[in-house]
């Protein structure tokens, strides 16, 4: 259960490697944090967290945890709830970039993304949700991305399934109204992190400490959807209605 | 409610008096007739328990039971059963303290120890163990409850005394609810002459000065409390407004109030809004509230008549009045630091007012002894509660950094008010937790009984 000033006791990070969802975790470390659990493809690529996290009054561990292996996610999350207990905040921050030159060869390649970052996330977030509804209080942390707020040409594989998974995100926040759970919705711009290392950056870069610093904010003072940073809620809103002629030629990497 | 069977399917988002950190549960209206029932049913329907919640004046989150049921007991004031020789009550525990009032202060009796609200239960007042004015000669109210009639959670009644099995008794006082559903207890009472107080005020400009002031006051007077102005700083440290009071007998009213001196009224004056979006209570709002406050009061005042909701519960003449903090609530802070320790007292103190974090109402009060009860919180020592907006930046740091103090200091928090502390601090404030989660365990080795509260400060597995 958090307390009153939304500190959370447990965390659970699905994506334990990624950078966002680990600068977030890090900043929800307060005296009041006790549990986190980093569920990860191989648990060994997490054992540095785990160390770095796991001090003072916080137990860390990590877990093993396959985003395609959908059939298996119910039964993943009661085993962490077994371990922990309440999920306070769950972030879901695993996903895969992928090139599209790749995809466009490989259509199978492209499915395989596909899955892990729409497919997997809505058996997992649906789990979530069950255990959240059960215990009556709880946030789950979507990172979703600008890519799929106006979806373009140079990586539309990865922003079509994050389209879906924002989609799919809101509609789950809307459905646990009155549960006493909650879903925030992120979307970052483009961010610094091993996801997108040697890319080019694009305009109104960010890094994983300053999102997570927006995402927490946004966890307390109840918001469900934020964007990282908040001005490319103003640039997308004016992406999402340029008409196709001209959004085509936007320099837009 | 006999006529049907409860809906435990529709959920009801809940939260404390300091309306932060929500939970939804199923939250029922359930009678001493349907209550065990009602009981029997949640345990079928999850594995989260249930809960009885009176009024929702825990500021935390001890009345929330998340996912699981919530049950308000009902009860009606007019069925209180008066023993006028032996000076006792017989109440429902649904019983509201407001309810109540009206009916056994016109009779001549006033409750044994009353909260800064009258808007409790009596369930409420024995969970939480409250205390009031008087703690330093009478004790809380577990120490005035005779006898209570408990539904466990295998659906038996048992009732229960300081000697008909005490342990359960007494883990009971103060057990947060979690032992199970007191349905109705036998309760001492105050004889009154009137129902006006006679009140000796004082301002004092320090801390040291208030200090001595209610250590001396202590073999005087019945009640006392001081209200500190937390935003003066340096020399003015701690300055306060000290009110002793007493019962005021027939001979010390007035001529026109003789003819009434039982009356009591108690109303409110107006509500705040259910909407509204931000907070009023900043640090300028506050700092011109304690000036006006603290001026109002000359350097002496002795014998003044005031009303019992005058003297006991002021705030309760704004109704909703938790709605001003906005949004975002707030938190109350109430911890406890022995005799002895009162270094620790003013390290507190000072942190607090050097920090610029903005407290509307500061209450100093001095307990004396502890009754037996495991949970309970007073003990000799100094009680120190604060209301701040839950928003104040830096806020939920400064309060960890403060239960360091508190707790090195043999100190411990109120769990009726907490919200923000953590299993490690109520382990080393309750050194008898484990003594009594053997008696919990004994009567619900299931888990029956649960909240929000015990989970997250691990008073249950």
């Amino acid at each position: 259960m958090q307390n009153s000033f939304g500190e959370p006791q447990t965390v659970l990070l699905l994506g334990g490697t990624s950078d966002i969802g680990l600068a977030i975790v890090h900043r929800l470390v307060t005296p009041t944090l006790q549990q986190v659990v980093l569920a990860c493809r191989n648990p060994d690529d997490a054992s540095a967290a785990v160390a770095e996290l796991g001090v003072g009054g916080v137990t860390a561990s990590a877990i093993a945890f396959d985003a395609t292996d959908s059939a298996g996610h119910a039964a993943f999350i009661e085993d962490v709830v077994e371990q922990v207990g309440d999920l306070d905040v769950v972030v879901l921050a695993f996903g895969v970039l992928g090139e599209q030159a790749e995809f466009d060869d490989d259509p199978a390649k492209a499915a395989a993304a596909v899955t892990v970052n729409y497919t997997g996330s809505v058996s997992v977030g649906l789990a979530v949700a069950k255990q959240l509804r059960a215990q009556g209080h709880g946030h789950l942390v979507v990172l979703s991305s600008v890519a799929g707020e106006r979806v373009r040409s140079a990586n539309f594989v990865y922003g079509s399934s994050k389209a879906g998974l924002d989609g799919f995100a809101q509609g789950l926040g809307d459905s646990l109204v009155g549960s006493g759970a909650s879903v925030l919705v992120v979307r970052p711009g483009f961010v610094h992190s091993s996801m997108t290392e040697g890319m080019k950056p694009a305009p109104f870069a960010s890094t994983p400490e300053a999102v997570a610093e927006i995402t927490v904010k946004a966890l307390r003072s109840g918001r469900r959807t934020v964007w990282a940073p908040g001005i490319l809620r103003y640039v997308f809103m004016i992406f999402r209605h340029l008409p196709g002629p001209i959004f085509r030629r936007l320099p837009l990497g | 409610m006999t006529d049907s069977t409860p809906d435990l399917t529709e959920m009801t988002q809940l939260t404390g008096w300091g309306r932060t950190a929500p939970s939804a549960a199923c939250f029922v209206p359930v009678d001493v007739e349907t209550v065990a029932d009602t009981v029997a049913m949640a345990q079928k329907a999850s594995e989260r328990g249930a809960l009885a919640r009176g009024l929702g004046r825990s500021y935390g989150d001890a009345a929330q039971n998340g996912g699981g049921v919530v049950m308000r007991l009902q009860g009606a004031a007019e069925d209180v059963v008066i023993d006028d020789v032996a000076h006792t009550m017989r109440v429902g525990a649904g019983v509201s303290v407001d309810d109540l009032l009206r009916v056994i202060v016109p009779r001549g009796y006033f409750v044994p120890v009353t909260a800064g609200t009258r808007f409790i239960t009596i369930g409420g007042a024995i969970a939480s163990d409250i205390h009031g004015k008087n703690h330093h000669r009478e004790g809380s109210f577990g120490n005035h409850v005779r006898q209570l009639s408990l539904l466990l959670a295998d659906g038996s009644v048992a009732v229960i005394s300081p000697t008909v099995r005490p342990d359960l008794f007494w883990a009971t006082i103060g057990g947060m609810g979690l032992t199970g559903i007191v349905l109705d207890a036998t309760i001492n009472l105050i004889p009154i002459e009137t129902s006006r107080c006679i009140v000796d005020t004082i301002r004092a400009d320090d801390l040291d000065e208030v200090m001595a002031a209610m250590e001396q006051g202590d073999d005087r007077y019945r009640y006392a409390v001081a209200w500190i102005d937390l935003m003066a700083k340096g020399r003015h440290l701690g300055r306060s407004i000290l009110a002793h009071g007493e019962h005021a007998t027939l001979a010390q009213l007035g001529q026109k109030e003789r003819d009434t001196p039982l009356r009591y009224r108690a109303g409110i004056i107006a509500d705040v809004p259910p909407v509204f979006p931000i907070s009023a209570m900043n640090r300028a709002t506050i700092k011109v509230f304690n000036e006006v406050w603290f001026r109002r009061v000359p350097k002496q005042r002795d014998a003044e008549l005031q009303s019992i909701p005058e003297y006991f519960h002021p705030l309760d003449m704004i109704g909703a009045w938790n709605r001003v903090y906005g949004p975002h609530g707030f938190v109350q802070y109430q911890i406890l630091i022995p005799y002895g320790e009162e270094r620790a007292l003013r390290a507190v103190i000072e942190r607090l007012a050097s920090s610029g974090a903005s407290s509307f109402v500061t209450v100093l009060k001095r307990f004396g002894a502890s009754n037996p009860a495991p949970l309970s919180f007073p003990a000799p020592g100094w009680t120190l509660t604060l209301d701040i907006p839950a928003g104040t930046k830096g806020l939920s740091a400064m309060l960890h950094e403060l239960d360091r103090v508190v707790l090195d200091a043999g100190g411990r928090h109120y769990m009726a008010k907490d919200s923000h502390t953590t299993p490690t601090a109520i382990r080393r404030g309750y050194p008898r937790l484990a003594e009594w989660q053997a008696v919990r365990n004994s009567v619900d080795p299931d888990g029956v009984w649960q909240s929000d509260l015990g989970r997250r400060l691990g008073l249950i597995d």
